[in-house]
């Protein structure tokens, strides 16, 4: 019959496919970076660039800059986390060559050899970097496959209209209930990140062990906190929690430090919040511009990461979205206001840490924060 | 198939056992053809994709989060026994029951006034009901959480009617709430398409028999209605049980549902494997309790 | 058809006034964010005194502007090529015995069930891989974009129509149609003139369902879109982290402003057709 032979095609056809992507899968977990680079030369472009970049974190000035001066056309796509980009990077085949992915994320990328090494010759700029930065940071040890965009931290901004000026800088605002009321915290008023790293991550800082951990006993005493804390929680919230803040559903939230500063600069009544990363310690991090390991135009997306890092190029980034650059030739060109914003570029940066990916613990760090959400 | 070759074949429907099997092969025949092209479409754009998705429910989540597809196991599997795992599931049952019903009784009356009015005045009445729903998924959740905030628009209604503050924003009756709103027009479309299809005449015999409005609905109305019944609560049901962007958005991820744990498992734990293996479940338990109900006799629907 | 349809004193009442209060349901947050669209603030919820600034900036942001057409694009090429073979299916399911009848009906539901994001994942790494063997296969270049993300719509639509055509064909009559092909009338005739009238309001419900979830769906499109072919969801979702301005509520209401539009020139249409037959 007809029908049994075209049943028996399909299933040829389903069995081939589920091979092939069997194959392909193993296939691109081996290629990709070998370290060498590029073959560019500074300035050289090979056709248009497509941008897979946080929303929000381009100048578009930048982008129509860039093919004035290039004659490229330039297209932006944006994601809203680390962890809906990579899997449309490393499926490969996305046609995209430049993105902008965090510190842990980097490290994960390169082990899987989702991007490739950058040719230093083709990006000259890469020498106003700060130091620290250009000398690579501990998920890119020799600063070989990534260049940092900008960086930022995470902290508790708080309504202190409610609170009152002289509110201590700590995690207990939220993870200790005697000293949230000392400070007129009632009810539920706080948002914490929807992020098991994050979240995880401050209740661990509280406790005082490293958000890095790797510990079955301590991450069961971060998640005892977040458990206790339940009743003073508004809303697990990793997008609009400076909204809350500024219409007053919450008092204190958890969140970026960029966000907070463009909420409260459009607020009425500015003076009444403020930004801090608590004295216990919080996430320091960093986005990094990458090149993928199939981008279809490599030499553009190298020509762009050095036209970024141009020092007036870079300051007009941090103007822009008021997080801290990476350029050190940028300094003199960033608005003093903002260079000076303990906010933007914190004066102690030593109880800070970058969150590293912790391999087969992720898995606990998302069922603890299940756990503990309930 | 022309018109020429059709109707000798049709004209001896009654005539003899042989046109009669060759008149049923015909049929069965064209049933296939019609199913055919949707169905084409759906083993290569569909029921491929699924085949890798189900492959990767027996693979191994690597350190990187990646996912290894050698050594096939049954680890991922092994998680859905974990007692949180019960939690969310009976939670999201729950949720998703009350949404349905709520829908089927907001729904119902709706579409069986909409089947009253006349047909020029139904369409359009039909087109309102889904105009909202091209604008914006997420600026309508965000909208309703303004509605519901703090001194929102419901808060001082309720004051101004000496009910007091209400603030359910981040409750379990905005996350309901939510839902409904979502897929109240999952419930009315083919609710209506059904009951405007119902003979009325019936009805109407009903109640000059002197039946109650109760009576004629409940013996009358309900059963010829049931197949629209049965898919809004199918397309209502299924939905709410994997929604997840409203209960965060409303329900302010206070607890996690099916939904969210599946999200979770891909993107944030980045275990595509127990993400795969739930998936894989929750199909596989949706599909046999589909065949046991036409089994026990259940329509098509 | 023309059965009278009356519903008796309190019913009525009551009937109507659950219609007003679905209808009031169901334009509250959109009163809230036409509002809001002409507030001078950035934050939805805080008005800012009235500007038309909002609808500028939608005049002179081109991501936007080009966000919206491939949603529209990709939602009409959807919409059609899933009502068409939905109600083909349903049609067939509906009428016809044939072997595998009740697994086919099953298998239709599965599409409905899959979780979004399972099934945005299937589909990336469906069209990776198979992109790839085609390109290899074939010496093309071909990329995912707008071409892709029609397709995974498509995927999901069909059982949505299909589901809602059928509660319409379910017990319907066939004697008229039987009736008309005894009259001479070609198959292809019979089902123009007789069945499509009648299961017309269910095709119509399913493609208004069929372009719902295309111009809602979020993370299938974002995997299965290339450089340039981001839909307005998709640019909207990543807006979220720094704040949905009311920029996206202008091009909401300005959707919807056109879809109104296009209904009442349709209905005007209808009208005008209706009285130059009579």
């Amino acid at each position: 019959m007809k029908f049994k032979r075209l049943l028996r095609m399909l299933a040829l056809l389903a069995a081939f496919t589920v091979v092939a992507a069997a194959c392909g899968g193993s296939d691109s977990a081996s290629g990709g970076g070998d370290g060498s680079g590029a073959d560019c030369e500074a300035g050289e472009t090979d056709g248009d660039l497509a941008i897979f970049n946080w929303s929000e974190y381009m100048d578009p000035d930048l982008k129509t800059a860039f093919t004035d001066e290039f004659g490229v056309n330039v297209t932006e796509d944006n994601y809203d986390s680390n962890e809906a980009m990579q899997p449309i990077i490393s499926a490969g085949g996305s046609g995209y060559d430049f993105i902008v992915p965090s510190d842990y994320m980097v490290s994960i990328l390169i082990d899987e050899g989702d991007i490739q090494a950058l040719n230093k010759d083709a990006i000259p700029n890469i020498g106003n970097l700060l130091p620290e930065f250009a000398s690579g940071l501990p998920f890119d040890p020799d600063a070989t496959y990534t260049a940092p965009y900008q960086w930022g931290t995470t902290g508790l901004g708080v309504d202190l209209s409610v609170t009152g000026e002289d509110v201590p800088r700590s995690w207990g605002l939220v993870f200790d209930g005697d000293l949230a009321a000392e400070y007129n915290l009632e009810g539920s008023y706080a948002t914490l990140l929807n992020d098991p790293r994050e979240t995880m991550g401050a209740a661990l800082k509280y406790l005082g062990y490293s958000l890095n951990t790797t510990s079955d006993a301590e991450l069961d005493e971060a998640k005892k906190l977040i458990i206790d804390a339940k009743d003073r929680l508004t809303a697990y919230e990793s997008d609009q929690y400076d909204e809350l803040l500024v219409t007053g559903e919450s008092v204190v939230a958890h969140g970026y430090s960029g966000n907070f500063i463009v909420q409260f600069g459009e607020a009425e009544n500015a003076d009444d919040y403020t930004y801090f990363v608590p004295d216990e310690g919080g996430t320091r991090w960093v986005d990094n511009m990458a090149i993928p390991a199939d981008a279809p135009h490599p030499c553009t997306a190298h020509t762009f990461i050095n036209f970024l890092l141009d020092a007036e190029r870079g300051a007009q980034l941090t103007n822009w979205n008021f997080y801290a650059s990476p350029n050190e030739a940028a300094g003199e060109f960033i608005d003093p206001e903002v260079l000076e914003d303990p906010i933007v570029y914190p004066t102690d940066t030593s109880k800070l840490e970058f969150i590293s990916d912790t391999g087969d613990f992720e898995i606990n760090f998302s069922d603890a924060f299940i756990e503990a959400k309930g | 198939m022309t018109a020429v070759v059709d109707k000798p074949t049709e004209q001896a429907r009654s005539a003899t056992p042989e046109f009669e099997a060759a008149n049923e092969r015909q049929k069965r025949r064209r049933g296939f053809l019609l199913a055919l092209p949707a169905y084409a479409y759906l083993v290569l754009f569909f029921f491929i994709p699924l085949g890798i998705v189900v492959a990767y429910s027996f693979a191994t989540r690597t350190r990187n989060g990646s996912t290894s597809l050698s050594g096939w196991n049954l680890e991922a599997y092994r998680k859905l026994g974990e007692p949180i795992v019960s939690d969310i599931l009976v939670r999201s049952l729950l949720l998703a029951v009350i949404t349905t019903v709520i829908c089927l009784i907001v729904a119902y009356p709706f579409s069986y006034f909409l089947a009253t009015r006349s047909p020029a005045v139904r369409n359009l009445m039909l087109v309102f009901v889904m105009i909202p729903f091209w604008s914006n998924f997420l600026v309508r959740n965000y909208a309703w959480r303004v509605l519901l905030g703090n001194d929102g628009p419901a808060s001082q209604l309720t004051q101004a009617v000496g009910m007091g503050e209400t603030n359910i924003l981040f409750t379990q009756t905005a996350v309901v709430l939510g839902l409904v709103y979502g897929f109240l027009p999952f419930m009315i479309l083919p609710m209506y398409a059904a009951i405007e299809r119902m003979d009325w005449s019936l009805i109407e015999a009903s109640r000059d028999l002197g039946a109650s409005g109760f009576q004629t609905f409940r013996n009358v109305a309900l059963p010829l209605s049931m197949p629209g019944v049965i898919a809004g609560s199918i397309l209502v049901f299924i939905p709410s049980l994997g929604a997840y962007v409203t209960p965060e958005i409303l329900g302010g991820g206070k607890t996690t549902l099916l939904g969210s744990y599946i999200v979770v498992q891909f993107l944030t734990a980045r275990n595509w494997p127990v993400g795969a293996s739930v998936s894989t479940v929750l199909m596989l338990v949706m599909l046999l309790a589909a065949l046991a109900y036409f089994r026990a006799g259940g329509r098509t629907l | 058809m023309s059965t009278t349809r009356q519903l008796r004193g309190g019913t009525r009442w009551a009937l109507s006034l659950n219609a007003f209060l679905v209808y009031l349901f169901f334009y509250a947050p959109i009163a809230l964010l036409v509002f809001y669209s002409f507030s001078d603030d950035p934050l939805v919820g805080r008005w800012g005194g009235f500007t038309l600034g909002w609808y500028r900036d939608f005049g002179e942001n081109q991501e936007v502007q080009n966000a919206l057409s491939v949603s529209v694009k990709v939602a009409i090429i959807s919409t059609l090529v899933s009502v068409v073979l939905g109600t083909m299916a349903a049609l067939a399911l509906e009428r016809y015995r044939f072997r595998g009848n009740r697994f086919f009906d099953a298998l239709l539901y599965l599409p409905v069930i899959v979780p979004d994001v399972t099934m945005a994942v299937m589909m990336l790494l469906f069209f990776t891989e198979g992109l790839s063997l085609v390109n290899t296969v074939f010496g093309t270049n071909l990329a995912k974009g707008l071409a892709t993300v029609s397709l995974s719509h498509i995927a999901f639509s069909i059982s949505f129509v299909s589901i809602v055509v059928r509660a319409r064909l379910n017990g319907m009559n066939e004697k008229l149609e039987e009736a008309a092909q005894d009259l001479y009338a070609s198959r292809w005739q019979a089902f123009r003139h007789v069945t499509l009238p009648q299961i017309m309001p269910g095709v119509v419900g399913g493609g208004l369902l069929a372009l719902t979830l295309s111009l809602d769906d979020v993370v299938i499109t974002q995997f299965v879109s290339g450089p340039g072919a981001t839909t307005l969801p998709v640019y909207v979702f990543g807006l979220i982290r720094r704040g949905v301005s009311p920029l996206i509520n202008a091009v909401s209401v300005v959707m919807l402003a056109a879809s109104i539009l296009l209904v009442v020139l349709s209905l005007v249409a209808q009208r005008a057709r209706g009285e130059s037959a009579a």
